[in-house]
């Protein structure tokens, strides 16, 4: 302890005494630990951005798209022909356990006109339920009930973007008369803002009203009683898996659906598609990592550098430090103690910098950034296990000096 | 001589050179008593400064054997031979060797800290130490705040903190005007003859030799001359302008 104690009192004094030289060694390991720090923020900060949209479509959501059918040998992609009924969504909600909630919809690109503003959106009719599948609490007003869904109730819920377009500043839109294709509609409420989707999508241009109005009174009569999206919840995150298997066996059985035979849908998860982004931004982080390691290697290298010409100037102090008593371990340590405090100290230092620098990207540039304890942590340790391993050598070259010639070494 | 302090028995050392082989000990054979002042005399290339290394355990011999207080320590390993540098002997270089940039106390308290004197100890040894060559008040001066005079001084200090055996002091005049080298010798003949500690110096000037009460001459690595002498001869021809 005392040994130690001393040590460090000489390894800083050894320090202090070259100043500038100490600092600028330290530069490799603060640019290092920096970056690493800041490239996993900045990599873990786009993750959970990404996260966070994903799961800003629903909670635990799973979406049953209609498609893949076989039609006289025509395969068609997802969503071609929409082959769901809404008997399947109430199938679903009623015989699938580990289904919360279900919600299916029809949509279409419609005009929609305000005064003498007009706009292009996508209009939905969707259960009442919708609401709470996707998790969507609206800012102003409310959402609809399933009394406007009995009786077709002409009500409209509208998106921000939608808001932002026909109303001007200030002004309320609950309560305005709109005219959707030309059908007169009472807005009743307006949904709070989900931002876009990962893939770019305005989730908040969007207005939605009652499944039974969409399709009685502005969709049109095509397909009557088909959907174009069924919706459900699973009960609880851990459940998604099972929910997922029981709704693909249901609907297996309802279409009628043979063991050799395409599936006519598809179930997707959020999860799936949240972990396959996750994996796309853990290589980004893992790539960003690599870099900036390497800055911490050339760090090292620059310390083992600068511990070499210290040991070649010093060899005298060496024959000195020798010639009085110092053991080959003495004086192994007092320079492997100066690496080590080179390096943890170039560590702190960059870890402040690499916090500070977080900061300011996400300041400056907007980029959610999150720090991560376990990178600061372990780039703060690395940086100390690069001092010990870039330190032993230049350390064990100055204890295997030959006192007599360390003593003569002008 | 029943029980010499420093006891050299046939000793060698030869140093291969390429293919050369140099022998710079040609089977030297010398006893020393504690208590003794003895001077090493020579011309450079003699022997006498490896003759030195291998007192101060620096070196190890290629042949023979060198006991110190009875024990052998020609054998030792390095680390064996840095604990007996600690404990038994203590060094006087020509050019002071201090360790710069540091002050004079944390150069005395160096042979502690190696010795695992504890840490509240230390700093009054050196105090101490210090003092007893003349330098109180200067132990926070750096080496190069300090003449030669008071830098042998302070090197003095440090061969003495640790209360050696044998103190070996290289050509310690060497770099010193006249006036100096006479106080530093005052100071190592008192070493002598009030606390009785052996003292082996290495010099090749006679009139730094008239110090001591025995002078070993080396030639060809062997020596050649072993004269007790008087020990009156202490003030001569040294200090010129004096007498």
């Amino acid at each position: 302890m005392k040994l130690l104690r001393m040590t460090m009192r000489t390894a800083l004094r050894a320090l202090r005494r070259n100043k500038l030289r100490s600092a600028l060694t330290m530069l490799g390991i603060i640019i290092g630990v920096a970056a690493v720090i800041t490239m996993v923020s900045i990599g873990q900060g786009a993750d959970a951005a990404v996260q966070k949209q994903i799961l800003s479509l629903g909670t635990n959501l799973l979406m049953v798209i209609p498609g893949a059918t076989t039609s006289s040998g025509v395969r068609s992609g997802w969503g071609g022909v929409s082959n769901l009924t809404t008997a399947d969504a109430v199938a679903i909600k009623r015989e699938c356990s580990s289904v919360a909630d279900v919600t299916y919809f029809r949509r279409q690109v419609v005009q929609v006109i305000y005064g003498d503003q007009n706009w292009s959106t996508v209009a939905q009719g969707a259960t009442p339920s919708y609401q709470s599948v996707r998790d969507w609490p609206v800012v102003a007003g409310s959402f609809y009930t399933q009394r406007d869904e009995d009786t077709a109730n002409r009500v409209v819920v509208l998106g921000r973007t939608v808001v932002d377009h026909l109303f001007g500043p200030g002004e309320d839109p609950v309560g305005a008369q709109v005219r959707i294709k030309d059908v007169p509609f009472r807005v009743i409420g307006v949904l709070e803002s989900k931002g876009q989707t990962t893939w770019g999508q305005d989730q908040d241009d969007v207005l939605v009203m009652p499944f039974s109005t969409a399709e009685r009174r502005v969709l049109g009569t095509g397909f009557i009683g088909t959907v174009d999206m069924i919706f459900a919840s699973a009960v609880a995150t851990d459940e998604i898996e099972e929910a997922s298997k029981q709704i693909t066996a249901l609907l297996h059985d309802r279409h009628h659906i043979q063991p050799a035979q395409d599936d006519d849908f598809t179930v997707r998860s959020l999860n799936d598609m949240a972990k396959a982004s996750e994996s796309a931004s853990q290589v980004m982080t893992n790539l960003l990592l690599s870099v900036a390691s390497i800055s911490l290697l050339v760090g090292g290298i620059g310390i083992m550098n600068i511990l070499l010409v210290s040991v070649t100037e010093r060899t005298r102090e060496i024959g000195i430090r020798m010639a009085v008593g110092a053991k080959s371990r003495h004086i192994l340590l007092q320079f492997l103690v100066e690496a080590i405090v080179l390096s943890m100290v170039g560590g702190f230092a960059g870890m402040l910098l690499g916090i500070a620098a977080a900061k300011l990207v996400s300041h400056l540039a907007e980029w959610p950034t999150l720090l991560s304890v376990p990178a600061v942590a372990g780039s703060f340790l690395f940086s100390g296990a690069v001092g010990v391993f870039f330190g032993f050598y230049p350390a064990r070259k100055a204890a295997r000096l030959d006192p007599i010639a360390a003593l003569r070494y002008e | 001589m029943p029980n010499p302090l420093i006891e050299v028995r046939d000793v060698w050392k030869i140093y291969e050179l390429g293919d050369v082989a140099v022998q710079a000990l040609r089977g030297v054979s010398v006893e020393i008593a504690a208590g003794e002042f003895v001077a090493v005399m020579g011309a450079s290339g003699s022997g006498k400064s490896t003759f030195m290394n291998i007192v101060g355990c620096l070196d190890r011999p290629t042949r023979g054997v060198y006991r110190l207080a009875g024990t052998d320590v020609s054998t030792l390993a390095a680390d064996e031979r840095a604990a007996i540098r600690n404990r038994q002997l203590g060094f006087v270089f020509q050019n002071f060797n201090l360790i710069p940039r540091t002050s004079a106390i944390e150069n005395v308290e160096l042979p502690l800290f190696y010795g695992d004197v504890p840490l509240r100890d230390q700093r009054q040894r050196a105090r101490d130490a210090l003092a007893a060559v003349g330098l109180s008040g200067r132990e926070e001066h750096l080496p190069s705040q300090l003449s030669g005079g008071q830098q042998q001084r302070v090197a003095i200090a440090r061969a003495l903190v640790n209360s050696p055996a044998v103190l070996l002091a290289d050509e310690p005049t060497g770099n010193l005007d006249t006036r100096t080298s006479e106080e530093i010798l005052d100071i190592v003949r008192r070493l002598n003859e009030d606390q009785g500690l052996t003292i082996v110096l290495v010099t090749h000037e006679p009139d730094i030799a008239a110090y001591a009460r025995r002078v070993l001459t080396f030639r060809d690595g062997q020596i050649v001359a072993d004269v007790q002498q008087a020990s009156g001869r202490k003030r001569v021809a040294v200090g010129n302008i004096e007498t």
